[in-house]
């Protein structure tokens, strides 16, 4: 989240669009209540099924899934046309003023450079003219025929009410009644938040997705300020934590990220990381890269980290391709070319997607290793559960550990929320059995490794031999030990430039912000974005003030938000060029002639002029991004791609089948129905129910009871046509698999008209599996499709095809 | 900061106290001690309160976990009861199904209590020690890492990476955690290396 959860109180609109908030974070969602009753805010939901966020909106519409982009596109042309544009915000706040080089172009669905044998671009025309002064051209007028603005005008020209109805199968008095509420919120003093989640995430387009709305929030200029933003509800407690520390194939802590085979030295690395400012005056505050990089290696290899050996950047990894992420793993156990797998709290053969192939992964391996506070389908995938989990267990070969682990009210640390408070918790209950926390059982496995290195030797073992390990109780690191190198030490001292017989930092003392992080070895930092949650002043992330000084939703002193107790994001932008609040009643920080004042940690420095300095700090343009160069893989701008499996052929470009550049391995592309199958007629989503929690909640008695069964949802006009009872049995299938589930006929999900065609959505809850306290059902992931994100490899889960036929039911078989 | 005094031990306090003088008040002094003695003592009572986040999705609404037995004190703690935290700033105290029943979590039949292991083949699980689970588990990795190794690619770059094996981390747990599986893992040179953030 740029915001956070009580932040929502201070909206006038909120969108919930890729998401289902009511239902998937039920106590989050009474923020949104909160802002109904006290502001009138209003609430619009668009999703393919009338769900409980739904049934509590203002305004409902339609969409057909996988069509998110055409709708949002939509959104943007309908601002631009009717002149709904936050004019200052825009001209000043985003790049709408910058030219694109010549030579930029966008056609039937691909942008310049594209190559269609590596499904891939080469984005060299995707990037700004650069002008005499060095710094990128700007047509303040917006004009120019290669602005940003005028570029973004024709591209999302063609997403007209109509197109969108073609496309989604939205109504058109929907979409406008829908448009018409959204673009009330150019004005400055109106603002309105996005909530999204999987619904937009799980696509083979989901970064697109969630772009779409961020440009449309800059149009509308409602990042920054109170009440607005992208607000990413996230998933599990802590999957915003262990993204911040990085546990990614190509991540370093704090959204650094891993060198590739062509920077060979950490120079070469640094070369392509300088950062420097593309306008006059900006922060660009990435250009202290390096000083949070070297802090990271000093945290890593500690003495062992020298100037000499580049601080151990070659004890990193290199990659050789751009991710070794789940689906790539999952493939290459397939190809029999992984030895072992060790899955901490992740039950991988539920949650990821095509379930056949993830047995067949898993049964070529030689040792797997499961750490868990529960019992998972994944520690069990070799033995035979009938239908549900038809293996040959003698043939498999693969040998399984299962290990006990503490769950969360046996262990203690900190937890970071959806809107990045860093909270910290203590544990209340002793394990049961020989239960461990992991990072006793990380421990082990390095202190056992490093000590076979020293006895046997190996293949390079110097990383592991050097890992800076300075723990009381090395077999068992503390909370607080590891937490305090997460927001960094001072490894030597740093004399005072001004008076040498001072010390500007004492060795040994906890840095107190990422400002004081340095390049020459002198400070250790394990996520610089947390510096600040645990300093020479104590645990900030134990704080439990609650007050909120003027109601704001700040909740300042309530544990610590990264970075630098920052509540929200980019909070520069709530004010107008020369700093006044652009909403005096929701004022966030004020320019005061002096200094930036307010209610928040200002985003920039706080004696940065206003005039001088962009609000988009991080970004090298010092403002927000409509046209994304080529950061994106699948374009600067975001364009209407199809599921890879889609019951209608792609409207504006029909040749492209899918996201053009998403990665997909030969296997997978066989197993894929066909654009507008007659084999596979129906348009399946999964989702959650907000009695379970993915796979873990059918483990609790309770959730079991709530919801014991496996089920899909479909039209009473989809059952009246396949002769489905209500409650009766259907049997569901895709190319890579069948399910029997018990139907449940809703007024909820209705047909919809795409481009003439009558579309019938099926929905499909996840959470049933064969182990636990719930009734053994079927997961959703025996159906879904096997490909990821273009940007990230998110799988899409959200939009496939399936067949669906009244059934007797498993007993049948 | 989570020892302070329970609130609920406080407001029953206070609130016999005020039911005992009203009725002082009127003149019935041995109604008072019956009266007092027929009340049943407050369940909580008796129990130690710990500041807990809910388990399950980002919200991380504020807990209070009640157990018997304190950890602090170095007892064995049984967690008996787990209701929202009214003194969180996101959920004021609300919990939603999921967070209701976590208690049932905590003790559902299915925890894991010990290291077990399945046998190339077998059909079912057998009990190891904790050593014996590690040393298994450790052999395997290095020697998947002495074999599949590569310090130098085709073009004599170095790249010290494995590709061999790899590691689904928890998104259940701290960042502490988070921290100290990255240290080992990285180390060693692992690029398979992804959490739930994924999907």
């Amino acid at each position: 989240m740029t915001n956070s959860w009580t932040d929502i109180r201070n909206t006038d609109l909120v969108v919930i669009m890729g998401g289902n908030a009511a239902e998937a974070h039920p106590c989050g969602f009474k923020w949104v209540t909160e802002a109904k009753a006290n502001r009138g805010a209003k609430l619009i939901v668009v999703d393919p099924r009338f769900n409980r966020s739904a049934s509590v909106a203002d305004f409902y519409a339609p969409i057909r899934q996988g069509t998110d982009i055409a709708f949002l596109l939509g959104l943007i042309n309908y601002c631009m046309l009717n002149d709904k544009v936050q004019w200052d915000y825009v001209k000043t706040f985003t790049n709408a003023s910058f030219l694109v080089k010549e030579g930029f172009t966008y056609r039937d669905g691909l942008f310049t450079g594209y190559d269609e044998q590596k499904r891939d671009y080469d984005r060299a025309t995707w990037e700004y003219e650069i002008g005499p002064d060095g710094y990128a051209a700007v047509d303040e007028t917006l004009q120019h025929p290669r602005s940003v603005w005028t570029l973004l005008k024709q591209h999302v020209a063609m997403y007209t009410p109509e197109l969108v109805e073609r496309i989604c199968g939205t109504p058109r008095d929907k979409f406008l009644a829908v448009a018409q509420m959204v673009s009330e919120c150019s004005s400055p003093t109106k603002t309105m938040t996005s909530m999204y989640a999987l619904g937009w995430t799980q696509h083979s387009k989901g970064s697109q997705n969630i772009r779409t709305m961020a440009m449309l929030q800059l149009i509308l200029g409602n990042i920054g300020v109170r009440g607005g933003g992208m607000n990413a509800l996230r998933g599990h407690s802590n999957i915003q934590g262990l993204t911040d520390v990085g546990l990614l194939s190509n991540s370093l802590p704090g959204y650094m990220n891993l060198a590739t085979d062509r920077e060979p030295d950490l120079a070469a690395y640094m070369s392509t990381r300088g950062f420097r400012p593309l306008r006059p005056n900006q922060t660009s505050y990435w250009q202290n890269y390096r000083k949070f990089l070297v802090s990271f290696l000093k945290s890593m290899w500690g003495p062992a980290a020298t100037a000499q050996n580049d601080f151990g950047f070659d004890w990193l990894p290199k990659l050789d391709v751009p991710n070794y992420d789940i689906l790539r793993a999952f493939e290459l156990m397939k190809q029999g070319k992984m030895t072992a797998y060790l899955c901490q709290g992740f039950n991988p053969l539920q949650a990821f997607p095509n379930k056949a192939k993830l047995v067949e992964g898993l049964s070529k391996l030689k040792l797997l290793v499961v750490m868990d506070p529960l019992e998972t389908e994944t520690a069990r995938f070799w033995e035979n559960h009938g239908i549900y989990n038809d293996v040959d267990t003698a043939a498999i070969q693969t040998e399984v550990i299962q290990l006990p682990t503490t769950c969360f009210a046996e262990d203690e640390g900190a937890l970071v929320n959806s809107g990045r408070w860093l909270q910290w918790h203590w544990p209340g209950g002793t394990p049961p059995g020989e239960a461990q926390p992991d990072t006793w059982i990380m421990a082990q496995i390095h202190l056992r490794l490093k000590a076979l290195y020293r006895t046997e030797g190996g293949a390079f073992p110097d990383p592991i031999l050097n890992l800076h390990w300075p723990y009381k109780d090395p077999g068992l690191p503390t909370p607080e030990e590891l937490t305090k190198e997460m927001n960094g030490y001072i490894v030597a001292d740093v004399p005072d430039p001004a008076d040498p017989a001072k010390k500007l930092l004492e060795a040994g003392k906890q840095v107190a912000n990422f400002g004081q992080l340095r390049d020459d070895g002198s400070t250790a930092c394990g996520c610089w974005i947390f510096a600040g949650s645990f300093t020479e002043a104590g645990n900030m992330m134990a704080r439990r003030d609650n007050a909120d000084p003027d109601d704001t939703g700040a909740y300042p002193n309530w544990s610590f938000s990264w970075p630098a107790n920052r509540r929200i994001l980019y909070n520069r932008a709530s004010a107008d060029i020369n700093g006044k609040p652009w909403d005096p009643s929701r004022k966030l920080l004020e320019w005061d002639g002096q200094r930036w004042t307010g209610y928040d940690v200002p985003d920039i420095a706080p004696n940065a002029k206003p005039r001088d300095v962009g609000p988009f700090i991080m970004n090298a343009e010092g403002v927000g991004r409509l046209f994304a160069r080529g950061m994106m893989r699948d374009g600067p701008f975001p364009v209407h791609y199809e599921p890879f499996e889609s019951p209608v052929a792609n409207v504006i470009a029909p040749k492209v089948r899918g996201n053009p550049v998403a990665r997909v391995f030969a296997d997978d592309f066989a197993q894929f129905a066909d654009v507008a199958s007659p084999e596979f007629p129906y348009a399946a989503t999964s989702y959650r129910l907000t009695e379970h929690f993915h796979y873990w909640t059918k483990n609790n008695h309770v959730n079991a009871v709530l919801q014991p069964e496996f089920f899909v949802e479909i039209s009473e006009e989809l059952a009246k046509e396949k002769g489905v009872a209500k409650g009766g049995w259907v049997r569901v299938w895709s190319k890579r698999g069948s399910v029997f589930a018990k139907a449940v006929v809703t007024k909820r999900i209705k047909p919809m008209i795409c481009d003439g065609k009558t579309i019938h959505i099926v929905g499909i809850p996840i959470h049933w599996g064969f182990v636990g306290a719930a009734k053994k059902g079927f997961p959703a992931n025996v159906l879904t499709p096997f490909v990821g994100d273009a940007n990230i490899e998110t799988p899409e889960f959200k939009a496939f095809l399936v067949n669906l036929e009244a059934s007797t039911g498993p007993a049948s078989v | 900061m989570n020892m302070e005094l329970s609130r609920r031990a406080f407001l029953l306090t206070a609130g016999a106290g005020v039911a005992g003088t009203a009725l002082g008040a009127f003149g019935f002094g041995d109604v008072e001690a019956a009266y007092a003695a027929a009340i049943r003592p407050f369940k909580l009572v008796n129990t130690t309160e710990t500041r807990n986040t809910c388990t399950y999705c980002s919200v991380a609404c504020g807990i209070i976990l009640y157990s018997k037995g304190d950890l602090r004190k170095g007892e064995t703690a049984e967690i008996t009861y787990i209701e929202g935290d009214s003194d969180h700033p996101t959920n004021r105290g609300t919990l939603c199904p999921k967070g209701a029943a976590l208690l049932s979590i905590v003790k559902s039949k299915t925890r894991l209590t010990y290291p077990m292991v399945r046998r190339p083949g077998s059909d079912r699980f057998e009990r190891i020690s904790w050593d014996e689970a590690l040393d298994k588990i450790v052999r395997v990795l290095k020697d998947d890492r002495d074999k599949n190794f590569i310090a130098l690619n085709e073009a004599g770059v170095t790249v010290n990476r494995w590709v061999t094996s790899g590691i689904l981390a928890a998104s259940a747990t701290t960042n502490e955690t988070a921290f100290a599986t990255y240290k080992v893992m990285r180390s060693t040179g692992m690029l398979a290396f992804d959490n739930q953030a994924r999907v």
